[in-house]
């Protein structure tokens, strides 16, 4: 299986700090993966690098079967080579509706000449309803994102990554801030979506990561320390040591 | 979504109903058309009004719905007048210098007529020959064109170097005004080709139509710029209500958000930088056909300043809101500053307000932005009910140009 994301050998020094240290990571096209790891591991600049905000010093970042080099594209282009990032605190559109939010992701042509002249058709009024209804935002759709609660825009922005439809989605702490129901319901809907695309998670919350059930890159001083399944990293002595030890 | 356009914008029409009933007015009392209750030179500052209240649609734009505080945008207005300056006094010069020669034993060559004109417009700066950059000011066409593609084209390299680099906030400010200053500058030497600060003058004169009365005349421009007025709003309120809109006021709120979603920042505010400066070029090649003449002062950074100040008291972020801002302050401005409002006697000092309108005018701009951020336009929420959010002080987004707490509406 030829992988959709192949970071390799790449570094990032912030005024002398290693923040990335000689990381080599990958995942295929349909896959759930797990990055967790102490702060200041290194989680926040490895998406930074693949969304194109930092350029790392060394490396390289390939992507998709013709392994194109992200690092000559810039964000727009990186987003729209299908690559959608949900922050960890929720990042909406306050002064506009959800619908406005909602209809602003929907994958489309983004040039301004194109945008100008884009009118709702039924089918993109469908697709922003049935959007809506995923992340449970039906009744609000009308509603300023501003008014909503911390949860609700944390799946506004969900339902903007979907509406995105990316090849690969980069999760920072989705959790964060959550109900014990609506974990649930995350964790259903991040399991769902890697079938048909790769999906990472950042993530602090161990009982989180354990219900995602996939595959754990342990990231330790920008590298990686450890891979596999939970239990099999939870084993490994240099883990336990560095991250889970002191807890 | 089976409501037409301007059925979700109700404010289009009340807009265009009131602009026309003005115009419907000013016209019934006219000198040429009515009862000549308004006297010619006001006819021509209520045209001129109408230019720049065009002009702050333009500011509202670029600031009030992509939050770029372009503090340059009457350097393009400007140009713009001296675009449509030099086909006028190109013309006009040239009926003169025909008439002459007609008298002239042997018809005049072509060449002489040119001459004629080089020496007639550039004797006072010293020269005799026409700079190159005259080249299309013999035809109208290509003047007007030059009009829209001059300011265009600067807006244009110079939003790209910006926008590119990422200047964003106060730097932009300032980047777009030391424009400004630079073209003013420049404009002021004789060899610039515009004849320095001499300026073009003369152009309320229009070619062709000297039998026509100025009474007439202004009025003929009045109608004019209350058309471009009413098809500029309608024009950018389609360009803001659709996604277009959205994109550029996300962009304002927040634009490394914009940038995840796979949209090109730097394209859409270079595009809006753009469009916005030639809408001034073309509210500038109005307005100074109806004040006769144009100088290198009038590119002064303080002329793009009040248009940010205009569309602050408007309330920026509203069509409207910058229309009314404009339409106020512009014609309160010439009230205080041309001598008929009435000076206060305190017995110590008497206060004469072409001195001290400035004062009343920053005080005013200081006291909208602290305590009433929505400006006049804040008046017609309060009228149909509409209030603030209630976020504990909190802007909603994290750039410099988004939207304050007190701006937004619920």
């Amino acid at each position: 299986m030829s992988a959709l994301l192949e970071v390799s050998g790449v570094s990032v020094t912030f005024d002398g700090f290693r923040a990335i240290n000689n990381l080599s990571f990958s995942i295929g096209p349909a896959e759930l993966r797990a990055i967790i790891g102490p702060n200041g591991a290194g989680k926040t600049t490895f998406m930074d690098i693949v969304t194109g905000k930092t350029r790392p010093d060394q490396g390289a970042v390939l992507w998709g079967d013709r392994a194109i080099s992200l690092l000559s594209l810039s964000e727009a282009q990186i987003a729209r080579a299908g690559i959608g990032r949900k922050f960890q605190r929720p990042t909406v559109f306050e002064d506009q509706s959800v619908t406005e939010n909602l209809i602003m992701a929907l994958k489309a042509n983004r040039g301004p000449f194109a945008v100008l002249g884009w009118r709702p058709r039924a089918a993109d009024m469908d697709r922003v309803a049935a959007l809506a209804n995923e992340v449970g935002l039906a009744d609000a759709l009308p509603r300023k994102a501003g008014e909503l609660s911390h949860g609700q825009k944390q799946w506004l922005e969900i339902g903007m990554l979907l509406a995105q439809e990316p090849k690969l989605l980069l999760v920072d702490e989705p959790a964060a801030g959550m109900t014990l129901a609506e974990r649930e319901h995350t964790t259903r809907l991040l399991v769902d979506l890697a079938r048909t695309r790769a999906v990472v998670v950042v993530e602090h919350d161990m009982e989180f990561v354990r219900r995602l059930n996939c595959k754990v890159t342990v990231l330790h001083e920008g590298s990686v320390l450890a891979e596999g399944s939970l239990d099999h990293v939870t084993q490994n002595p240099d883990v336990i040591d560095v991250y889970l030890g002191r807890g | 979504m089976t409501r037409g356009f301007l059925s979700k914008n109700p404010s289009i029409l009340i807009f265009l109903l009131v602009l026309s009933l003005f115009t419907l007015g000013v016209t019934f009392l006219s000198e040429t058309y009515g009862i000549a209750f308004l006297s010619t030179s006001f006819i021509k500052t209520l045209g001129k009004t109408l230019c720049l209240c065009l002009a702050a649609l333009a500011m509202d734009l670029i600031w009030g719905y992509a939050g770029i505080l372009s503090l340059g945008h009457m350097a393009f207005f400007a140009l713009g007048g001296y675009m449509i300056g030099m086909w006028l006094m190109y013309a006009r010069t040239e009926e003169i210098v025909v008439a002459a020669l007609a008298n002239e034993p042997l018809p005049a060559t072509a060449q002489e007529v040119v001459n004629g004109i080089a020496g007639q417009i550039f004797g006072v700066v010293g020269a005799s020959e026409l700079p190159p950059i005259w080249g299309f000011a013999h035809s109208l066409p290509l003047q007007l064109l030059m009009v829209v593609a001059v300011p265009g084209v600067l807006a244009l390299i110079f939003g790209w170097l910006a926008f590119r680099s990422r200047v964003t906030g106060v730097y932009l400010s300032i980047l777009t005004q030391a424009m400004t200053l630079a073209l003013a500058l420049y404009l002021f030497q004789n060899d610039s080709g515009l004849r320095g600060n001499n300026g073009l003058s003369g152009l309320q004169n229009i070619p062709g139509l000297s039998d026509v009365p100025q009474d007439q005349l202004s009025l003929w421009f009045f109608w004019v710029s209350a058309f471009a007025l009413g098809v500029g709003y309608l024009l950018l309120s389609w360009v803001v209500s659709g996604k277009f809109g959205s994109v550029i006021r996300a962009i304002r709120d927040d634009e490394q958000r914009v940038r995840f979603l796979g949209y090109s920042v730097e394209g859409y505010k270079l595009f809006v930088f753009t469009i916005t400066a030639i809408i001034a070029a073309i509210a500038g090649a109005l307005y100074y056909p109806q004040a006769g003449i144009i100088n290198p002062a009038e590119l002064a950074p303080i002329a793009s300043i009040y248009l940010a100040v205009w569309v602050a008291i408007g309330g920026r972020g509203r069509l409207y809101g910058a229309v009314i801002g404009a339409a106020f302050v512009s014609l309160l401005s010439s009230w205080f500053t041309g001598g008929r409002a009435p000076s206060i006697n305190l017995g110590f000092y008497t206060i004469n307000w072409v001195d001290w309108w400035l004062v009343l005018l920053g005080l005013a701009f200081v006291c909208v932005t602290l305590f009433a951020p929505k400006g006049i336009g804040g008046l017609f929420d309060l009228w149909q009910g509409l209030r603030a959010p209630d976020r504990k002080g909190a802007q909603l987004g994290p750039d410099d140009g988004s939207l304050q707490e007190q701006e937004a509406l619920k």
